[in-house]
């Protein structure tokens, strides 16, 4: 039995192979969705520096007070700047077509963007936008190659550059890689600040995606308690009936 | 209690009530030895309830309109009064009843359930397969995100690589020439009622047939051979109420393995909910990389490991045919297996190592079915397919010459 095991598994070996490999490397966004400033200050982001394009219109205004801790007339106050009511959905004022017109491409609704794309991703993408002439807003981005978004939230990172190395490939041909990027003018954050800001963005994005999450697996927690009460029960009783099965 | 017993005969006198609890339950003799494989039928049972269940909630708020379908999901996970919830039972459960599928057939496979005289219930039991296996691929357009709109026009292309026919099949299908409005009409139509009715009836005729041989056991001793001065097997106990309570322990184990997928990873990984799919059907949006669920994946590297063309037949519509024999060819397990024997506990070493193939092969396929492929990567599924089709293939050679061990006349425990 043991040599045929064995046989079994070496005949798995190839496909171990393949198994390695990875993409782009991705920082760690390391979020807390607990914590409800951080959500707050993401909120806060979102709508001064991305609601001017993308909409995020699954989600309603009146459920994020709620759930990050805002009273309805901060809501109104502070996230809402064009009159809509606190039932509404997250939309933006901006056509598709006009979007379209002037990006090349719709900026796609936020709502989901986390699920779609990963915190991760997300952290890393806002922190890697570098000055680029040949794109038509002057910036590139090392995570989504020539993206058409321009680098928004600019006024506090500043600006960064590429790094280029230089590679030689197999056949002997010179490759300029992009190395790493470097902050070349400073915005009015401080590189941790900033770190800080795009974390608590992600954070926001993160909630958005899923904005019951938190109350799912308190009440996951709950069922499992439960359904261990329930094993102990249902298992003295099977116990008990099989007693006289020889 | 007077009154209880005399609405008892009054309903008897009409219908077979106390009749088919007997038969079915209370009178329907086990084998005693049921092991853990054997928890899986009634489970399939219990995540078939749990997705008719959840399914007509979902159902009550979800609407089948290209135009609306992506939002009303998100309405459901929203809006909806446990909304979210349901949602999720819903998607964890058609990936759990495929993981209790996969399980209850390779339970078939360990203890030869297929073989005479259970023929029937096997190739019932593989129409509900097939069954699962429409239900699943039409549901999964409804959401209307990336990967339904993109893992359904895959799947339906491979009509249109039928010769002759095929762009007019797919046409047919469709009702359009691309996914559409009126391929989601349909598409939903299909899996809310279609669909499901005929799953209802197989599971019935499944039942009923196995009911009417008696249960295999992983001895692959016929109880019934052994049986008392009363008619009934030695062997065997009543299925209520000694496999009921039994089974409402696997119940409430599984129970806890569904519960931490629904809340705490709903998304499986990715696997069982797919990231592309949280953003809204884009017929003009390619993804990146196409992958079936996770459950059609073996299939889908099968189909992708035919890469020649043999003369006018192109190299996907021999896929196609190939992934369709693989299907196909499981049906004609009770023939294919030679053996004197039905137990793994019986057979010989050859059966032990081309059913552990076999597993690998299948467990690879579907890793190979959710990567982009490689030269490397085809050729491993090359190699998969291979061992995946050798093993029913050469069935018939390798089981009547293997070694088996004499079965016992009564089960072991």
């Amino acid at each position: 039995m043991k040599k045929q095991l064995l046989a079994i598994l070496l005949l798995a070996a190839p496909a171990l192979v393949f198994a390695a490999g990875g993409d782009v490397h991705l920082d760690r966004a390391n979020i807390d969705p607990s914590n409800k400033e951080s959500l707050q200050r993401g909120a806060r982001t979102f709508v001064n520096y991305c609601m001017s394009c993308h909409s995020a219109k699954y989600q309603r205004y009146i459920r994020l007070g709620r759930d990050l801790g805002i009273s309805d007339e901060d809501v109104i106050e502070n996230l809402m700047f064009t009159g809509e009511k606190i039932g509404d959905h997250m939309d933006v004022a901006i056509t598709k077509e006009d979007a379209k017109m002037y990006f090349g491409a719709a900026p796609p609704d936020l709502t989901l963007v986390a699920r779609v794309r990963g915190i991760d991703w997300l952290y890393t993408y806002m922190r890697s936008f570098y000055l680029d002439d040949s794109r038509p807003f002057g910036v590139n981005n090392k995570v989504f190659p020539n993206v058409g978004m321009p680098h928004v939230l600019w006024e506090l990172q500043g600006w960064q550059e590429a790094v280029y190395k230089t590679e030689t490939d197999a056949e002997g041909h010179e490759h300029k890689v992009l190395e790493g990027l470097e902050l070349v003018e400073p915005g009015s954050q401080s590189p941790a600040e900033y770190d800080r800001t795009v974390r608590d963005l992600v954070n926001f994005l993160a909630y958005m995606g899923e904005p019951v999450k938190q109350e799912r697996q308190a009440l996951g927690i709950k069922v499992l308690l439960f359904l261990l009460v329930f094993f102990i029960f249902a298992y003295l009783l099977k116990k008990e009936y099989w007693k006289d099965v020889h | 209690m007077g009154m209880l017993i005399s609405l008892r005969d009054w309903i008897d006198a009409r219908f077979p009530m106390t009749k088919m609890w007997e038969e079915h339950l209370s009178k329907y003799y086990a084998p005693k030895n049921f092991n853990f494989w054997y928890y899986f039928g009634s489970l399939a049972l219990l995540v078939l309830v749990i997705q008719i269940i959840s399914g007509i909630f979902l159902t009550m708020n979800f609407k089948p309109d290209a135009e609306h379908a992506f939002a009303s999901v998100e309405y459901i996970m929203r809006d909806v009064e446990w909304g979210w919830l349901i949602r999720y039972i819903h998607s964890t459960g058609a990936s759990a009843f495929f993981i209790v599928v996969y399980l209850h057939m390779f339970r078939g496979l360990l203890y030869g359930s297929y073989k005479g005289p259970r023929e029937l219930i096997w190739i019932f039991g593989m129409l509900i397969y097939l069954a699962l296996m429409a239900e699943a691929f039409f549901g999964y357009l409804l959401p209307w995100g990336q990967m339904s709109y993109w893992g359904a026009q895959v799947i339906i292309s491979l009509f249109g690589a039928i010769p002759v026919i095929g762009d007019d099949l797919a046409l047919w299908i469709r009702g359009d020439f691309v996914i559409s409005d009126a391929t989601l009409n349909r598409f939903f139509a299909m899996h809310v009622i279609a669909v499901p009715l005929v799953l209802l009836i197989l599971v019935v005729v499944h039942i009923l047939a196995l009911h009417e041989v008696g249960s295999n056991n992983p001895d692959g001793v016929e109880i019934k051979k052994n049986k008392n001065e009363n008619g009934i097997p030695k062997d065997g106990i009543p299925f209520h109420p000694y496999y009921t309570v039994k089974d409402i322990v696997g119940v409430v184990v599984f129970l806890m393995f569904f519960s931490i997928v629904v809340f705490f990873v709903p998304e499986g990984g990715g696997y069982f909910m797919e990231p592309p799919n949280f953003e809204p059907a884009d017929p003009l949006k390619t993804p990146a990389h196409i992958a079936p669920v996770w459950y059609f994946t073996p299939y889908y590297a099968i189909l992708r490991a035919v890469t020649i063309d043999l003369g006018p037949l192109s190299a996907k519509f021999l896929g196609v045919i190939l992934m369709g024999a693989a299907v196909v060819i499981l049906f004609f397990l009770p023939w294919l297996d030679r053996s004197p024997v039905k137990s793994i506990r019986y057979r010989g070493p050859v059966y032990k190592f081309m059913l552990g193939a076999f597993v690998v092969a299948f467990v690879v396929l579907g890793w190979l079915g959710t990567q982009a492929p490689t030269e490397g990567k085809t050729m491993l599924a090359q190699l998969f397919t291979a061992v995946y089709f050798a093993f029913f293939l050469l069935m018939p050679i390798y089981t009547k010459l293997d070694r088996t061990k004499p079965v016992p006349d009564r089960v072991t425990g």
